[in-house]
């Protein structure tokens, strides 16, 4: 059971058979996947659901709305950083390190 | 049983809250599973492959402090003492912060050691080193007893399930991701809960500011409440509890800014952990540093929320004015009756999922530090030896549960006697002053022996527990007050006993003992270590904010800028 990293599967710009991008293994992706949910749901709250009694206990705010607003905005951030900066993994460049690694004497 | 949880607190959660904390917890098991993928060894699972960009471990490392005890906590002490209250954050952890990144990451992230102690081992051998782990390994099982029942006792009286009940549901969540992702797994779900837990925190301060009429309203309402005393950080009697001015300020820069927090920031291995798993040497520098910004801004949305509680809500007003007595609410339900005011459906859930988010965090922050020591410390070094590497993960992932089982135990214990819980704490914080104290004087004298690494660490350990025992109330009913010292106060003074003392008597017992042979410190102490390990993260930065120094300088300047403006 050594081996369990994910298929290296070429990219589209077709690089070297053992380099791709982490795709949804990003943290940055996952951040911005939540973010992105709760934002669109809070939206949609600000906007249908806004009944006077919600809105009182903000003082008028309407604070689903706004936060709403607020959280789609980091969340598109997140994805488009994601995006525009890809993580590109090599495996054969982590086999090497790895074989690095193990290899060096022991701490101790 | 249903316990008498008070229903004031009862949020009005409806369906699509329950939703929005139901999502959360897909992604974190998801998170979970994910992380399971790419883990091939020990290393893996235990520091994430050392392969984490600066930004995630910076963020990780302050979200693993910023767990139950500290959200809870920091917001109580804001509407109780109000602005004095930042000197935890502005004090008592940036510049620790900036000192491990800057000082101490070259030692620990440059001699490829696995944890703290092990840094320990190698410098001072195995007395020091069993000394530092077992005390280690036993406070992060009983602190993550302590987070688990205060998590338990917020899902209690927001949502009303049972103690028991609560305490086993999330007890399961951290348990099942931490066993199947390791370290990734905790360090991913950090990162997730921060920006959950601001995006829960930075709404309710702002509506809370609303409410109150901005800044000027909040000071005007503290005017006419007598508390505007409580709008000056400086020179924050009301935290040290000394009488004395020029005492309080001394003692909150030397005790708390100085001993208290640098022990804690800088030997903890549950932050340094996180530092640990960055990919490279200015990453590893970066992470407290990069940390340090988010974490001088985290009381704004903690700590203001508190005071205002204390003014907006009326039951906290009244409770205030009785002076802390009376009702069935105390301070640390601030930042809960805030929710409960202001927040709409929607938003409510958010918040929710935020506050469980970074109560789980907190604990499995406790756990994967507990399974590296327990597995690579303990285990490897001094009971099984020479097995194959995908032995000690499978130990790893066995006394994960292990320990949630013992932290299971401790929650139940806590929740009998919760202020014996606050006295193991305030004595676990008696373990990291002299641990400072040995570690810098370790790193930077070369001639410091072995024998006086544990020695001294003993004994300033001792002094401390002494001093607290002496005290009024550090340690509750065990202090006998023959020292007029009492709160906070208390703990600083005993945390500096601990530190002087330790350096007193290593000096002493260096100088009637062999020291090692400097062949085996090499890296492990300044004068022996290759100058390019302390510039490499430098040389290597194209613009100022990857060189760690530059960056630290600027995180500094703020700090101090910080402190002027809200003086």
């Amino acid at each position: 059971m050594s081996d369990t990293s994910p298929d290296s599967t070429p990219t589209s710009s077709g690089s070297t058979q053992t380099r791709h991008q982490a795709g949804w293994f990003d943290i940055r992706n996952v951040i911005g996947l939540l973010l992105l949910i709760y934002g669109v749901v809070l939206l949609v709250l600000g906007v249908f659901n806004a009944s006077d009694d919600q809105l009182a206990r903000a003082d008028g705010v309407n604070a689903n709305l706004w936060a709403g607003i607020g959280i789609l905005a980091v969340g598109t951030f997140f994805v488009t950083w994601a995006k525009v900066r890809p993580i590109v993994v090599d495996d054969a460049q982590v086999e090497r390190d790895k074989a690095a690694e193990e290899n060096e004497p022991p701490a101790h | 049983m249903l316990t008498a949880a008070d229903t004031s607190l009862r949020l009005d959660a409806s369906a699509i809250d329950y939703l929005l904390v139901g999502l959360y917890f897909v992604f974190v098991l998801g998170i979970g599973l994910m992380a399971r993928t790419q883990i091939s060894s020990s290393l893996d699972f235990f520091l994430s492959g050392r392969s984490l960009p600066a930004w995630v471990t910076g963020l990780a490392f302050i979200s693993a402090n910023l767990g139950a005890v500290e959200i809870m906590g920091m917001s109580a002490n804001g509407a109780e003492i109000g602005l004095p209250t930042m000197h935890y954050y502005w004090i008592g952890a940036i510049p620790a912060m900036l000192f491990l990144g800057i000082v101490m990451m070259p030692f620990y992230y440059g001699s490829k050691v696995r944890s703290v102690p092990e840094f320990m081992l190698r410098r001072f051998g195995p007395t020091a080193h069993l000394v530092n782990a077992i005390s280690f390994a036993v406070a992060q099982v009983l602190i993550a007893g302590v987070n688990l029942y205060l998590l338990a006792t917020i899902i209690n009286s927001l949502l009303g399930w049972p103690i028991w009940v609560s305490t086993i549901v999330s007890a399961a969540v951290v348990l099942s991701y931490i066993t199947l992702g390791g370290l990734s797994a905790a360090i991913y779900n950090e990162v997730l809960q921060f920006f959950i837990i601001v995006a829960a925190l930075l709404p309710l301060t702002l509506l809370g500011l609303h409410k109150v009429g901005g800044w000027n309203g909040l000071t005007d309402k503290m005017k006419a409440a007598g508390t505007d005393g409580q709008l000056a950080s400086w020179p924050g009697t009301d935290l040290t509890g000394f009488t004395s001015s020029f005492l309080s300020v001394v003692g909150i820069v030397l005790g708390l800014g100085f001993v208290l927090s640098f022990g804690y920031w800088t030997t903890n291995f549950v932050e340094v952990q996180r530092a640990m798993a960055s990919k490279d040497m200015s990453s590893a520098q970066r992470a407290p540093i990069i940390g340090s910004f988010p974490k001088m801004f985290i009381p704004f949305i903690v700590i203001i929320p508190g005071m205002i509680a204390a003014v907006a809500v009326t039951e906290l007003a009244d409770y205030k004015k009785a002076g802390g007595k009376g009702g069935n609410i105390d301070y640390n339900d601030a930042l809960l009756l805030l929710m409960r005011d202001l927040l709409p459906n929607g938003l409510l859930g958010v918040a929710i999922a935020g506050l469980l988010a970074a109560f789980m965090a907190g604990m499995a922050a406790n756990i994967s530090a507990f399974n590296t020591v327990f597995s690579y410390d303990i285990w490897q070094d001094y009971v099984r030896k020479d097995r194959p590497d995908e032995y000690y993960t499978r130990v790893g992932r066995i006394m994960t549960l292990v320990a949630t089982v013992i932290a299971i135990g401790t929650a139940a214990l806590a929740s009998s006697y919760s202020n014996l819980m606050d006295y193991l704490q305030t004595l676990f914080g008696f373990f990291n002053a002299p641990l400072f104290a040995t570690f810098i004087l370790g790193m930077f004298w070369k001639r410091m022996t072995a024998t006086a690494g544990w020695v001294g660490l003993v004994s300033g350990t001792a002094a401390a527990v002494t001093v607290a025992i002496l005290s009024e109330d550090a340690l509750g009913g065990a202090s006998v007050g023959v020292l007029g010292l009492s709160g906070q106060g208390a703990s600083f003074v005993a945390a500096g006993a601990a530190f002087v003392v330790d350096i007193l008597v290593s000096v002493v017992v260096t100088g009637m003992t062999q020291p090692r042979p400097e062949s085996e410190l090499r890296g492990l102490v300044y004068a022996l270590t290759p100058k390019s390990d302390f510039t490499e993260g430098e040389s290597a930065a194209a613009h100022w904010w990857l060189s760690p120094t530059k960056l630290a300088g600027v995180s500094l300047v703020l700090v101090i800028a910080l402190n002027f403006i809200f003086n």
